[in-house]
């Protein structure tokens, strides 16, 4: 194995550090799905739960796409699945459809201002949505009804200014790789 | 690390996701073929979260006095007054209870009645709220001495109704699907009567009654008990009270109070469980034969 001689092994403390950022999208993720998990008794808690994957894999996919690979979205996709009591990886399939489109329309997504960004996240929730309720119709044969997912698309559409503004300041900090 | 060349690193980055997009939709049609998969898999993911989220739960538990609302902190001074009016009727109560009672024991050895068997019973915390949008569930961690195998399918009760039914056991814990769930069907009797029904979760707040004959339809604020048909649930356990939504439209306001769970009983009544209870981890006994002796 042959080193190009201006370049130096970072430390391992660099490499922890360099890890720990590049790691910090997924971990918050699932840390978030956890956290919605408890008890607080809130109205819509469970709504709350999908909202926030899709957002979080919506963000990262169009700002830090390397930190979010596929595999993870899966996984996380399952973990989804069997916590909330969706047939298994119907939430993997749909959240590996939105990052694929989010990756497509990267290019000329990543350069427009905040409310640009902001309906094109409500447009896609609205449809992955949509295909959940279809999806969970379709492999339970029966038609499920309409008013939780007004309240998902709800809050797809209220919450995302909250926590792109967490993920915002995460990006420029924790989670940049490029600082480590 | 594995050095690979530039292009075919670029085919893999490519790839990745048509790939696990592939996966994900073949794990969908083999979690539609077999449900065992889907249960296993969830029985060991709520096994290895129930530790995690009784030490954070324990805290906002204790915050809260178990009352299942940190908002009634702020309260405390009109409860308390509230508490104590109603801890005078309820004295009154009892004095009817015991007396109630007392008849009940001397009409019961008068008619020499067999009581049924005493089910065993676990007190569970609830630690977790893991529903979906169109699923009731939480999550209850479970007692060391409790014994998973017998527990699908036991009864979840909280102090004063019918919670649930336990639907997948796992070493640490439980998962009990609510009776508002869109799946939960519980017969039912109606008052005094015991005119049967049928309670059927509707994802929302209160389960609503069906299939109750046209003849004898349910009254408002009749008492609904289980009813032992089909034999999941024992009979008389308390479930809640009749009321109209709209007309013809009859719904049942549970006793439980579903929305703030924090101690759940779960009731096994192993005589009752095998009729119509699903049970998916009973492995099926293959059948032996015996070679016949030349």
């Amino acid at each position: 194995m042959t080193r190009l001689p201006m370049r130096r092994q970072p430390s391992i403390w660099r490499q922890l550090d360099a890890a720990s950022r590049y790691i910090f999208p997924v971990g918050v993720l699932v840390f978030g799905l956890f956290l919605i998990g408890m008890p607080f008794g809130l109205p819509g808690q469970a709504a709350l739960r999908p909202v926030y994957a899709m957002a979080c894999v919506f963000f990262w996919s169009l700002y830090r796409p390397a930190s979010l690979p596929a595999p993870f979205v899966a996984t996380v996709g399952l973990l989804l699945d069997l916590l909330g009591l969706t047939p298994l990886g119907m939430w993997a399939v749909l959240l590996l459809l939105l990052q694929g489109v989010t990756l497509l329309s990267r290019r000329r997504l990543v350069a427009q201002n905040f409310l640009t960004v902001w309906a094109v996240f409500c447009l896609l929730a609205t449809v992955t949505c949509g295909l959940s309720w279809a999806a969970q119709s379709l492999l339970t044969l029966r038609q499920l009804p309409a008013a939780p997912l007004a309240l998902q698309m709800l809050f797809a559409v209220g919450f995302y200014p909250a926590f792109a503004a967490f993920f915002t300041r995460a990006h420029r900090g924790a989670a940049a790789v490029e600082l480590a | 690390m594995l050095r690979l060349s530039v292009p075919f690193r670029q085919a893999i980055s490519r790839l990745t996701l048509p790939v696990m997009f592939l996966f994900s939709l073949a794990l969908m049609l083999i979690g539609r073929a077999d449900q065992g998969l889907t249960d296993h898999l969830r029985t060991g993911i709520d096994d290895a979260l129930a530790p995690a989220y009784e030490l954070v739960s324990g805290p906002i538990a204790a915050a809260e006095h178990g009352t299942g609302a940190i908002g009634q902190l702020f309260n405390l001074a009109s409860e308390n007054a509230q508490l104590r009016a109603e801890n005078a009727s309820l004295l009154q109560w009892q004095s009817v209870a015991m007396a109630l009672a007392a008849q009940n024991n001397a009409l019961q050895s008068s008619l020499h009645y067999v009581p049924p068997p005493a089910p065993k019973f676990y007190t569970g915390e609830v630690v977790a709220d893991l529903g979906g949008v169109y699923s009731r569930s939480v999550l209850v961690a479970l007692p060391d001495i409790a014994k998973p195998a017998g527990l699908i399918g036991a009864i979840a009760m909280d102090g004063r109704g019918i919670v649930g039914r336990v639907v997948e056991a796992g070493e640490r814990a439980a998962r009990v699907l609510l009776i508002t769930d869109l799946n939960s069907r519980v017969p039912v009797a109606l008052g005094a009567s015991g005119a049967p029904a049928l309670m059927v979760g509707t994802n929302g707040a209160d389960p609503s009654l069906l299939y109750w004959s046209p003849g004898s339809p349910p009254a408002e604020g009749a008492m609904v008990l289980t009813s032992a048909v089909g034999g999941a649930f024992p009979p008389g356990l308390p479930v809640g009270i009749v009321h109209y939504d709209s007309q013809n439209h009859p719904v049942v306001l549970p006793l439980a109070n579903l929305a703030a769970l924090r101690l759940l009983r779960l009731f096994s009544y192993p005589s009752n469980l095998p009729v119509l209870t699903p049970i998916p981890h009973a492995a099926k006994a293959a059948p032996r034969y015996r070679k016949p002796r030349a």
